[in-house]
Parts: structure tokens; C-alpha cells; sequence
């Protein structure tokens, strides 16, 4: 409900400048190993949207594969060896 | 990819530490559990598997506090949806959803608006609480949501490697 309405709002209500807006997604494309690399300034602004969509996606799959593997290691584990791990890691 | 250059070293170096220590100190916990039983089956292994992903995503919220929307409203979402476990489950769904959609009257839309409405769209599906976030918002948040998973993935990367053989 609040989302609908806070949404058509952005076209109307407070007004956001188009330099704001293309500094904050140069801002996000410098967080991009895709296109940052590349140095190109002519990347659209869509096209760093969707990259970014993209990206995000990636790391949430690695965040679930990492998640998948640490508990596949924590079978073969054991506390004592969880606490050592745990004290190196606080040094 | 310099590392280096993707976050401001202060701020993420304590992001990164507090992160660390509340994601271990989870990690114990759902290790001590492990106790109980003497054997893990394929189950149980599932099971912790999910336990994990949801501490690494409070774990990663909580380091952030409330500075951001999007963390508030992921720590919101993992409490109202701790019971049924299912945070993953959604975000899957929504993704499923978000791709199946896309049909020729929004391409439509998207000629008529500029052509970025779809990709801020399907942007605001994938940033906690970005449904309700005008553009600038949405993108000011995405940039620290990405800095933040970034942190986590190199540090559960980190774990990993030393739990290794």
C-alpha cells in the first residue's frame, strides 16, 4: 500500500534533479566489477540498473553457496576445532 | 576488481569486524546444536544450512543497525518470518515472479518512461524495503546494500577457507 503510493509520488511531490540522480548511479557503477572496468562513461543509466540487478543477484547466490558449504563443513567439524577457528579469526 | 576501492576504509573495516563477530558468534551457536545429535543427515545439514543464510543476513543487518532502511526492513522480515524459516524461500519467489512478468505491455511502459522504470523496478525487488523508495533513495541504499554483501560474502568466503582441509 505505502509503496504504490510513495512511488507515484516521485514523478510529482519532491522534486529530485537529474544530476542528482546521475551522480548517485555513477556512484553505484563504481560498485560494479562488470562495468567499472571497463571505463567507458557511456554506459545508460538502465544498463547500470540492470547490471546492478545483477550483481546482486550473484552475491546473494554466493552467500547461499557459501552458506550450503559451511554447513556441509560444520558436519565434519567439531567444537573444539569450531573454538580455535573462532580465536584465530577475533585475534 | 580493487577491493580497496569499493568502500570507504574506516567505516567498513568496523562494519566488517562487527559484522565478523556477531556472524562467529552465531555460527557457535548453531554449531553447539549440533551436539544433541551425533550424526548429520542430509536433513539436518539443509536445515543448518538455512539457520545460517538467515544469521549471516542478521548478523549483516544488525552490524548495520538502523542507519538504513534497507537493513530495518530486513531485520523486520527476518523476525516476522523466523517461525516459518522461509526469508530465502521468498526471495526466490520473488525473483521467479519479477521474470515472469515481463510482458509486452511493460515494455511499453518502459519506452513511455524513459526506460528505466523496469530496471529500477526490478531493483527495487532485490533491496530490502526498496518497494517504497523513491529513486534516489533506492539508489543510495542499493550502493551500502552492495558494500554490505559485499563484506559478507568476503568474510563467510574467509570462514570457509579455514574450516577447509
Amino acid at each position: 500500500m505505502s509503496s504504490r503510493r510513495s512511488r507515484s509520488r516521485q514523478s510529482g511531490g519532491s522534486r529530485i534533479t537529474d544530476d542528482q540522480i546521475n551522480d548517485l548511479v555513477t556512484k553505484l557503477q563504481q560498485l560494479l566489477p562488470e562495468i567499472h572496468n571497463r571505463h567507458s562513461d557511456k554506459v545508460s543509466a538502465a544498463r547500470v540498473l540492470q547490471e546492478t540487478c545483477n550483481y546482486i543477484r550473484s552475491l546473494h547466490r554466493e552467500v547461499d553457496d557459501l552458506s550450503e558449504r559451511l554447513s556441509e563443513l560444520l558436519a565434519t567439524s567439531d567444537n573444539a576445532q569450531a573454538a580455535i577457528i573462532r580465536s584465530l579469526l577475533m585475534q | 576488481m580493487k577491493p580497496q576501492n569499493l568502500m570507504n576504509p574506516t567505516s567498513s573495516s568496523s562494519l566488517k569486524s562487527r559484522f565478523t563477530t556477531r556472524f562467529l558468534r552465531a555460527l557457535s551457536r548453531i554449531n553447539a546444536r549440533k551436539q544433541f545429535t551425533s550424526t548429520s543427515s542430509p536433513r539436518e545439514i539443509f536445515q543448518r544450512y538455512r539457520r545460517i543464510k538467515v544469521a549471516a543476513d542478521k548478523s549483516m543487518a544488525y552490524s548495520v543497525r538502523s542507519k538504513r532502511r534497507w537493513s530495518r526492513v530486513m531485520l523486520s522480515k527476518l523476525r516476522s518470518r523466523s517461525s516459518s524459516n522461509s526469508f530465502s524461500s521468498v526471495r526466490l519467489r520473488r525473483v521467479k515472479k519479477s521474470s515472469a512478468t515481463k510482458t509486452g505491455h511493460e515494455k511499453e511502459a518502459k519506452i513511455k518512461s524513459g526506460g528505466d522504470q523496469e530496471e529500477a523496478d526490478e531493483l527495487r525487488e532485490l533491496v530490502p524495503g526498496g518497494e517504497a523508495m523513491d529513486l534516489c533513495n533506492l539508489l543510495d541504499e542499493t550502493a551500502h546494500y552492495i558494500k554490505c554483501l559485499n563484506t559478507q560474502v568476503q568474510v563467510m568466503r574467509k570462514i570457509v577457507d579455514f574450516y577447509s582441509p
